[in-house]
């Protein structure tokens, strides 16, 4: 195993961790295949395990023979550790260096974790797409599975089995593949039972500078559509961002070709754009010295809660289009892996009650961001901290689940799960033993055979007792559409992972835990009195069984 | 009432405050004598008190009307469009009549009548006593006495009549100090801790211009450090910022010998203030040895402060930009934070804020007396006060305490309610938001410390509602001279009793008086830490509101909790009166029909089977203001062809008035 080349020192003494909010802990550091380990030796201090896939950038500095390494995780944490020795010093940055930045995938822990738990049930057997659209067993008159894609030859970010409508034939779906960018023909994303309604997602029309057009991509959508009504194009992109895109081979649906539809233009940013934005947040938010005026100007500077507008207010406009103005739509912004998701995915959330219990939420990270080929393996190769800048890195998935915090703020008690939830999310994206979040679309994951050699995420967090840490206490089923404010007023900073390492949250959380206790005791209170009632009317009864005669 | 020329207009709209699109709710719109009111079409009343009315304008007609644009000083802002412009003009000329009175005695607090008797009345004003007060802190003790020297208001018209100073002050040293304080405002007591017997105490800026010292004044800041036994030395905090009495300064340095000067700043800093530590150290070696500062005087155990809280102008203008800000419609979030920093209104917040802290560690960690003061000791000096001993006194985190600590260091040190809110007619520029910072200051606590406070927000909200409503007596006049003078007692009531009697409502479900309770809460002033508070700002914009309130909820929770505790005693000692009658086996109809009807609580609790059991649910189901269009997600909403349902409702539950 070529892992034993890269630990240059496996093991040194006398370390001393430094982390903010906690007293420093002196032990031994060791270096494993794929974790940092400090352990003080004394039963009472917890020892520090850290996926090397969990580390983002190192720095070192030396005060003579004494090294010191900070540690950046993607997870925003950031750990110092006084190293004696400077040459071990050395080799354990180099060794770090190179196991949190390794090439292969199959390299990656998920591959080499061997579960401690017992599986309940597969993860990867949860969220099949047959399951899924038999949820939509009204749709079924309208809609089809289709196997099109099986050999992923068609589109290879998308699954092998997607949702099209009944009236399509595969033939079909493969000339709008060659119309679509990537392959990626207008699939189902979502059906409102309400009206009948539906969000289809694809990649942006290839139309060119001179106007291609492609007869069988208007008849898919225009199946979509009820005699007689209209539908809406979202396109996620300005237009004139759209308009250039042309002149690389893209381009937008032409009213002319598409009278049936009504298209509108949002802006919401991608790739580094994105990333720059989440370094400069991140950096305003692990300084702790700056005065009010600085915090504020970075705070806007960064552009983050901009963006989550911009998102939130574009998966409300679709929700919109659907519940209120009873018309189906169509997302996409270029390659529809990205911004697409984001709306198509909140809009569900907004719209669908189910999509924001635990399980519905699994269904629909499964459904519209793993199997809708969301390139988790690219977008979540660096994090904050990271000085790479590569296009492709990007916190696109983050920034959904900020938006999903957002929501889940403005309605507490209407989220089966709790904001613990969507951090273990955000951490398991970046860096996980499971494999759920490894590789860029199922095609890769097919190859990978993650199924078969790593664990699926969903098989620990189903089980009752990881569920119960991410189970909202407030919640009741609420069937309602939630329609979220996007006023700059109603938006705010997601704390839990943003100052998460930055302050100490001890009295929130005794605050959280006395909230758990009422709610708890109230439901205690309610059995009893019921219980009594019960026994009260057994005693009445049998009185008046001994009267009656 | 010869104010009013209109007393009813129909056909009024009301516009939605941030609709781009004009969305606006058809109503009627009547003037009484003391409110305006607004009913729409679904019946939904809005109430704007003229007291709260804080500026009243008349845009340019339009096709649909004449806009009158309402802004009032619970930071309501409603939009009017008047279909006749004479209407428009009698109503506005109305509103700035009746928005502004003159005299005291025009004032709704000289009107309203909560239908109580005058023994009532009495024993509200009685609740809050605050010699009882100063018996609580530990005073008088034998460092510590009530003065009578005040008890005419001859030495300081401002202050109260009960003053507590040291007891070796005499009073030839208080009637001199006084002299050289401005406005006759010398160092008094504003606080004693009791574990520490340290004080606080406050006072005005020395004046200028008067010769260079004031041996009584001299006097009495040594009689004040020689009253702590623990603690020689005392700290002097300056609340204003260095730049803006560099003057003034200048003669003190010439006084007094300034030995360590530490910015608010550096205080942050841990390592810069544990090597301030050591400098106090060396000094305190260096007295002990004899070897002393350069000029050993009279001030010399004292250490000067500066905190840089800015006057009431600065904080005006600071709070009229942040609304301005905060009233566009469509704003951007870069607007909104770039609005929000310039505005300085957080940077205000957080200076109020490390002051307080400054002064309590000074106290908890130093065991050391402080006297603060501004210029006039009325303003950021009551700020610095009451906060500091809120963060030192649990008590002060009670609904009780906290309406004690305002009697104290806001009503009875001669905070200027009346010029402050403007009550009446006067001079725009001795209006200033300095309760309401301190307000902020409070939530701003709150958050960091959800189970130290007793009350909730909707408290804060209430109280912030009655400084400017003038239902109440509480808040009139600009000190207790005056009040006495408007004899308030006699002619309006106090808040206080209201409040207490309606305590279900601002109680603090999570409130933990075991956890914090001898804490002194040390916050976190680290920039992040402070938020636009949307609820007092936004409180009646229901649209920027979460849709449900945890909080609420967790409240009725508690509620519930408690009868259903009450329910299953009752049931309880039901079954069990069952069952020894059952045995007794002499259970004859007639007794069992007799007993039935007189069984309330049976009653109730079967009836609590379809409602109680379920009201956290109902309350949750109701999800107000949730629609697509009041939350303009779009430019679109033309496009749409639909009417959406009006739900956007311009009442905030918890501070209507009670009235």
């Amino acid at each position: 195993m070529e892992f034993a080349e890269l630990i240059k020192t496996p093991r040194v003494d006398n370390v001393v961790l430094h982390r903010p909010f906690y007293p420093a802990v002196e032990g031994t550091l060791c270096l494993t295949g794929h974790h940092l380990i400090l352990s003080s030796r004394q039963d009472n201090t917890e020892e520090l395990w850290l996926l090397h896939s969990n580390i983002d950038a190192i720095d070192k500095r030396f005060v003579g023979p004494l090294g010191t390494i900070i540690i950046k995780c993607k997870d925003f944490r950031i750990i110092q550790l006084d190293i004696p020795g400077m040459e071990e010093c050395l080799n354990i940055a180099s060794s770090i260096e190179a196991l949190s930045t390794l090439d292969s995938i199959t390299l990656m822990y998920p591959f080499f974790y061997r579960p401690m738990f017992e599986v309940i049930e597969d993860g990867w057997h949860s969220f099949l797409p047959e399951q899924e659209f038999e949820l939509y067993s009204s749709a079924i008159s309208e809609w089809r599975l289709s196997y099109v894609n099986k050999e992923f030859s068609v589109c290879p970010s998308y699954p092998p089995a997607v949702i099209v409508p009944k009236a399509i034939d595969d033939d079909a779906l493969r000339k709008v593949a060659t119309f679509r960018h990537g392959g990626r023909f207008p699939v189902l994303s979502y059906y409102h039972k309400k009206n009948g309604m539906v969000i289809m997602r694809s990649g942006q029309p290839l139309t060119g500078t001179n106007g291609r057009r492609c007869k069988e991509d208007e008849k898919l959508i225009n199946a979509t559509l009820r005699a007689g009504k209209r539908g809406y194009i979202i396109d996620t992109r300005p237009l004139n961002i759209a308009q250039q895109a042309r002149a690389k081979g893209g381009g937008f649906e032409q009213e002319a070709h598409y009278p049936q539809w009504r298209r509108i233009h949002k802006s919401i940013d991608r790739y580094h754009i994105l990333q720059e934005s989440l370094i400069k947040l991140v950096e305003s938010c692990n300084d702790q010295t700056q005065n009010m005026d600085r915090w504020l100007s970075k705070l806007e500077a960064s552009n983050w809660l901009t963006h989550i507008k911009e998102i939130l207010t574009t998966a409300c406009l679709a929700a919109q289009c659907l519940d209120r103005e009873g018309a189906s739509i169509l997302i996409h912004g270029t390659e529809g892996t990205d911004s697409t998701l984001q709306v198509t995915s909140l809009a569900q959330i907004i719209l669908e009650p189910r999509s924001r219990t635990i399980r519905g939420f699994e269904a629909l990270i499964e459904r519209e961001w793993l199997q809708a080929g969301h390139p988790f393996q690219q977008r979540c190769a660096q994090s904050a901290y990271c000085n790479s800048k590569q296009k492709w890195e990007s916190p696109v998935f983050l920034l959904f689940l900020d938006c999903v915090w957002q929501i889940l703020r403005q309605f507490p008690c209407s989220f089966e799960f709790n904001e613990n939830f969507l951090i273990m999310l955000f951490e398991h994206a970046y860096a996980s033993q499971f494999g759920t979040f490894l590789g860029n679309n199922e095609s890769e994951r097919c190859k990978l055979k993650l199924q078969q050699k790593t664990m699926s995420l969903w098989s620990w967090v189903n089980r009752p007792s990881e569920l119960s840490k991410f189970t909202n206490p407030l919640f009741e089923a609420n069937n309602l559409v939630i329609w979220p404010s996007v006023a700059p007023q109603s938006l705010q900073l997601w704390e839990g992972i943003f100052l998460r390492w930055n302050r100490s949250s001890k009295y929130l959380d005794e605050a959280y835990e006395e909230m758990v206790n009422i709610i708890e005791y109230n439901k205690e209170l309610q059995a009893k009195v019921n219980l009594l009632r019960r026994q009260l009317a057994e005693l009445e009864t049998e009185d008046g069984v001994q009267e009656s005669p | 009432m010869e104010h009013i020329r209109t007393t009813k207009v129909e056909q009024v709209k009301l516009l939605d405050r941030f609709s781009t699109s004009n969305k606006s709710l058809t109503g009627t719109l009547y003037l009484t004598a003391t409110h305006l009111l607004f009913i729409d079409a679904h019946q939904k009343e809005t109430w704007i008190l003229h007291h709260h009315i804080a500026s009243v304008e008349k845009l340019a007609l339009t096709t649909s009307g004449c806009p009158l644009v309402i802004q009032c000083k619970n930071f309501r802002t409603v939009h009017f469009i008047v279909p006749r412009e004479r209407d428009c003009h009698d109503i506005y000329n109305s509103l700035l009549q009746l928005s502004k009175q003159a005299k005291y005695e025009d004032l709704y607090a000289f009107s309203y009548n909560p239908k109580q008797n005058d023994a009532e009345r009495l024993r509200g004003w009685e609740l809050i006593d605050l010699a009882e007060e100063y018996k609580r802190m530990g005073v008088p003790n034998s460092n510590w006495q009530l003065s009578d020297a005040n008890r005419e208001y001859k030495i300081c018209e401002t202050y109260p009549r009960e003053l507590y100073v040291p007891r070796i002050a005499s009073k030839p040293i208080i009637v001199g100090s006084s002299k050289f304080r401005s406005k006759g405002r010398f160092p008094v007591l504003s606080y004693y801790h009791q574990s520490k017997e340290a004080a606080i105490c406050r006072c005005s800026q020395p004046l200028s211009g008067f010769s260079a010292r004031c041996l009584e004044d001299e006097h009495l800041l040594q009689a004040i450090s020689k009253a702590n036994p623990a603690n020689r030395y005392m700290y002097v905090m300056d609340t204003r910022p260095r730049h803006r009495v560099q003057s003034w300064w200048a003669t003190q340095k010439d006084i007094g010998r300034i030995i360590v000067r530490i910015s608010s700043k550096i205080w942050n800093d841990e390592k810069i203030r544990e090597s301030d530590e050591k400098k106090r150290l060396n000094a305190m070696a260096n007295r002990a040895a004899g070897k002393g500062y350069e000029n050993e005087d009279n001030y010399s155990n004292i250490r000067f402060q500066f905190v840089g809280i800015e006057n009431i102008h600065v904080m005006r203008s600071s709070l009229q930009k942040l609304l301005e800000v905060n009233g566009t419609k469509g704003l951007s979030v870069n607007d909104f934070y770039s609005g929000l920093e310039s505005s300085g209104w957080l940077r205000h917040i957080k200076a109020v804020m490390d002051a307080a802290i400054f002064l309590a560690k000074a106290i908890a960690a130093e065991s050391a007396s402080v006297l603060v003061h501004c210029s006039d000791g009325w303003d950021r000096t009551s700020q610095v006060c009451s906060l500091g001993s809120l963060l030192l006194d649990p008590y002060y985190r009670t609904i009780r305490g906290f309406m004690v600590l305002i009697e104290k260091d806001w009503i009875s040190f001669g905070h200027k309610f009346s010029e402050r809110c403007g009550h009446l007619d006067g001079d725009p520029k001795e209006v200033s938001p300095v309760f309401t910072q301190f307000l902020e200051c409070v939530w701003h606590l709150t958050e960091q410390f959800p189970q130290a406070f007793e009350f909730n927000e909707a408290f804060l909200l209430q109280i912030h509602e009655h400084i400017h409503s003038c239902q109440f007596g509480n808040f009139i006049g600009n000190c207790q001279k005056e009040r006495e003078e408007l004899k308030l007692k006699e002619k309006t009531y106090s808040l206080w009793p209201f409040l207490l009697d309606d305590q279900k409502k601002y109680l603090n479900p999570l409130y933990s008086s075991q956890s914090q309770k001898s804490a002194v809460l040390e916050p976190n002033t680290v920039s992040f830490n402070f938020k636009f508070w949307r609820n007092m700002y936004h409180q009646f914009d229901r649209t920027l509101h979460p849709r449900q309130s945890v909080f609420n909820i967790i409240m009725n929770m508690n509620e519930q909790n408690k009868q259903l505790e009450k329910d299953i005693k009752d049931l309880e000692s039901q079954i069990k009166q069952r069952k020894t009658k059952q045995t007794d086996g002499i259970l004859s109809k007639e007794l069992l029909n007799s007993v039935r009807p007189e069984s309330p609580a049976l009653k109730a609790t079967l009836s609590l089977k379809e409602q109680a059991l379920l009201p956290v649910n109902n309350v949750l189901r109701t999800i107000e203001g949730s629609s697509p269009a009041a939350n303009r997600y779009s430019e679109y909403a033309d496009e749409f062809s639909k009417a959406e349902p009006a739900v956007v409702s311009l009442e905030y539950g918890v501070a209507r008035m009670t009235c």
